[in-house]
């Protein structure tokens, strides 16, 4: 049923000494899209960094559909398993194709059969419109073009929970749409997504949840009707009101 | 204005680097035969006593000399490389004490000075070799191959150590988030792509070894410099070849290095403009 | 104080057989000390030669005119593609060969300069060649757009060179001479060949009378390490004090 896939619970974080997360908590239902807004340097692309145990927390617990982040004796593997993650720098990996970087993971960690990987990759590379493009190398792609291979590649492991850092901010205006309607179809088709972002129009269509963050905690969330028309706290009005 | 003018005119493109082969060789020939057509106006030699014969006479002797040389840098810089990439991946371990260690030895290695290390495997190293039932002798020349090769080690870690530090660290986030453990994301990610970055300064140290192997000379290896040195006897002392015939060992390693420092300098700009 | 370090060594020497003569014989530690200070200066006069050796050529490669930068290229690949030793013998044996020389008191020929100054000569044109293709790389890391700002403001090129280039290329650069020099400090062991006494030699002569060859090596290594050390430091704390924010981010 709906029942919650990620649980966040006064998590903290700081980092030399200074906390940067103070005390977040929130939790994402299955199937659901919930898009975290807010100015930089407030704790968000830490926060999605904790998620799936990039960066360790130093307080509070985080469960991804039951397995506790902040355990000692995570098995990081069965975690990155269960969550994706598409990042604002692609970093997709360049002696690589399109094709071998999405199968790289499916064949070296999972370590499943060639052929069953390679079938798959191409299945992805298509959803993701990016037919043809199988034998070329990140360098002679176009930002938008390697955006959707990083999300072919996050798939290929056939995650729960997929995580998108500010994954349009370094794009040409052009082609943001392109990875925009990407992830459209991904939530679309049920999957549960998290996403840091820029795009309130996006936020506004697409997701479910609209939480916004500033200095390290969550100042309100909501439905994106509730959280656009009607902000409650000031400094979710001042930051709407400069960026729309 | 017209002060100006040549300024603005000349800083329109950088002035371009020359990179004419045949010029350098040139002066370096032309060092050569300046350096022995003095000694010949100088001493008024004949003929056949000229400095060019004589250097001709000579040069098969001094040509299986360098032929040493070369076979001492090939060894040392092989040797050097695979204890370098070993060194290397103790420098960048997450384990302390391995990575302390291997600073350690590596810093030893990188500031002591080529000569001394060569003195002390020529001198300290046993001249036989016992490895269980197995005994082989250990030529000098040899020693000089592990003596370099030590140096080579430090370097080499050193440029491993330095790529993988300048890889993005969003290649190491990718490969953490897809499941890869930390050996598979040096393996398949990191290091293939390092890669290319550290082969410039690798094909540098190579050039510099080759240059660092006439010290062996001092230490009584048999190479070009020590044959120079039997030339210049067996010629009764004559000043006038001196200057001609280090000239000549001069342009034998000019010949050899400069394609390699060229070749360097060509993948450095197709690495930089990949990136 | 150095009466008992002395006597401490020698008496370390009567037990264990672990000889560092050059700390309690006299004649030993007084030519380990010359050979000790004979290195200093060589380095110190290699150092700053090479760098005014790399600042003027790296100006040269920047000239108009071609034969200025045909002739730096051609120094440049000469002195780095050759061997440093087969350098000082071309120039300790052949080149001053050349030269006129003048008679000592024994009536054999004795060259105006003598091995000292040659191997100087020798290391700083060794040295500078390198010098001068990392300040070529340094000023070529500087957009062109801040020496178009410059000119358009109306400073000649060797002003432009002063003020501007070479203090921006300095500490763009800073780690590769650093380690250029380093290497200078370690090379000048090779005054070796030409008989110049400084540590290295002056240490051979010790461990061929004394036979202490293990421990004559430790005391070398310890010490270059240390020079090096010392050199690091100061061209570590050099870069600090230059240290612009921002600048290299």
């Amino acid at each position: 049923m709906n029942d919650a896939l990620l649980v966040m619970e006064d998590v903290h974080k700081s980092f030399g000494g200074v906390e940067v997360i103070k005390g977040v908590s929130l939790s994402v239902a299955k199937g659901e899209v919930a898009c975290i807004i807010g100015p930089s340097g407030s704790g968000k692309s830490t926060l999605i960094r904790c998620i799936n145990a990039l960066v360790p927390i130093e307080r509070g617990s985080i469960r991804v559909d039951g397995i506790e982040v902040n355990d000692p004796k995570l098995d990081r593997l069965k975690l990155r398993r269960h969550v994706g993650m598409v990042f604002q720098q692609y970093n997709l990996f360049a002696h690589r194709t399109a094709l071998q970087n999405v199968m790289m993971a499916p064949l070296h960690v999972l370590k499943r059969p060639r052929a069953e990987v390679e079938a798959n990759a191409r299945a992805l590379l298509q959803k993701v419109r990016l037919a043809g493009k199988e034998n070329a190398y990140p360098g002679e792609l176009s930002g938008g073009q390697q955006q959707r291979v990083a999300i072919a590649r996050a798939l290929a492991m056939q995650p729960d929970l997929m995580l998108f850092d500010e994954v349009t901010a370094a794009l040409d205006p052009e082609t943001v749409g392109e990875v925009l309607v990407t992830i459209r179809q991904l939530a679309e088709e049920g999957m549960t997504c998290l996403l840091v972002t820029h795009e309130m129009g996006f936020a506004r269509e697409v997701g479910n949840h609209i939480y916004f963050t500033d200095g390290g905690v969550i100042v309100e969330h909501g439905s994106p009707r509730e959280f656009f028309s009607n902000p409650r706290d000031s400094r979710t009005k001042a930051f709407l009101s400069q960026i729309l | 204005m017209s002060r100006l003018m040549p300024v603005i005119l000349h800083n329109r493109a950088p002035a371009p680097a020359i990179t004419l082969r045949a010029w350098h060789g040139l002066a370096l020939g032309g060092l050569v035969l300046l350096s022995g057509a003095a000694a010949d106006a100088a001493t008024g030699a004949a003929a056949n006593t000229g400095v060019f014969m004589t250097l001709a006479r000579w040069t098969p002797l001094l040509l299986e000399g360098f032929a040493l040389n070369i076979l001492i840098s090939c060894l040392a810089m092989a040797i050097g490389t695979a204890l370098g990439i070993a060194l290397g991946l103790g420098l960048i371990s997450l384990f302390a004490p391995l990575r302390h260690a291997s600073w350690a030895v590596m810093q030893f290695f990188r500031n002591a000075p080529w000569l001394v290390l060569l003195f002390f495997m020529i001198l300290l190293l046993p001249y036989h070799l016992h490895i269980g039932p197995l005994a082989f002798a250990l030529p000098d020349w040899l020693k000089a191959v592990i003596g370099l090769a030590l140096p080579v080690m430090a370097n080499v870690a050193e440029i491993l150590r330095g790529g993988v530090q300048a890889m993005p660290a969003g290649q190491w986030e990718a490969g953490a988030s897809l499941g890869f453990t930390r050996a598979q994301q040096l393996w398949l990610i990191i290091l293939p792509q390092a890669f290319r970055q550290m082969l410039p300064p690798w094909m540098n140290l190579y050039a510099i070894l080759t240059t660092s192997t006439t010290l062996a000379s001092i230490v009584g290896v048999n190479d070009v410099v020590t044959r120079a040195g039997q030339v210049l006897a067996a010629e009764g002392g004559r000043t006038d070849l001196l200057a001609p015939i280090y000239g000549y060992v001069l342009l034998m390693f000019f010949i050899y290095t400069y394609p390699v420092a060229w070749g360097t300098r060509r993948l450095e700009q197709r690495v930089r403009v990949r990136r | 104080m150095i009466g008992a370090i002395a006597a401490w060594f020698s008496h370390l020497n009567d037990t264990t057989g672990i000889n560092f003569t050059i700390f309690y014989d006299p004649f030993d530690a007084s030519r380990f000390l010359q050979g000790f200070w004979l290195t200093l200066a060589l380095s110190g006069v290699t150092i700053l030669g090479s760098v005014a050796v790399g600042v003027i050529g790296a100006w040269g490669q920047g000239s108009p005119f071609m034969s200025l930068r045909a002739i730096v290229r051609v120094y440049v690949e000469l002195f780095r593609n050759t061997p440093p030793l087969v350098q000082i013998y071309f120039f300790y044996f052949g080149l001053s060969a050349l030269l006129p020389a003048g008679h000592n008191a024994f009536g054999m020929r004795q060259p105006l300069i003598g091995g000292f100054a040659w191997a100087c000569v020798s290391l700083i044109l060794f040295a500078g060649s390198f010098n001068v293709e990392i300040f070529r790389s340094g000023i070529e890391a500087i957009p062109v757009a801040t020496t178009e700002a410059a000119e358009s403001l109306g400073y000649t090129r060797l002003q432009t060179y002063r003020y501007i280039v070479l203090p921006l290329a300095l500490r763009i650069c800073l780690p590769a001479l650093t380690n250029n020099l380093v290497n200078l400090v370690k090379t000048t062991t090779l005054a070796y060949a030409i008989a110049v006494p400084e540590m290295l030699y002056v240490s051979n002569q010790i461990w061929s009378e004394s036979e202490n060859v293990p421990e004559m090596m430790v005391v070398l290594f310890v010490i270059y390490i240390a020079l090096v050390g010392v050199l690091v430091a100061a061209m570590h704390s050099w870069e600090r004090a230059l240290r612009v924010p921002g600048l290299g981010r």
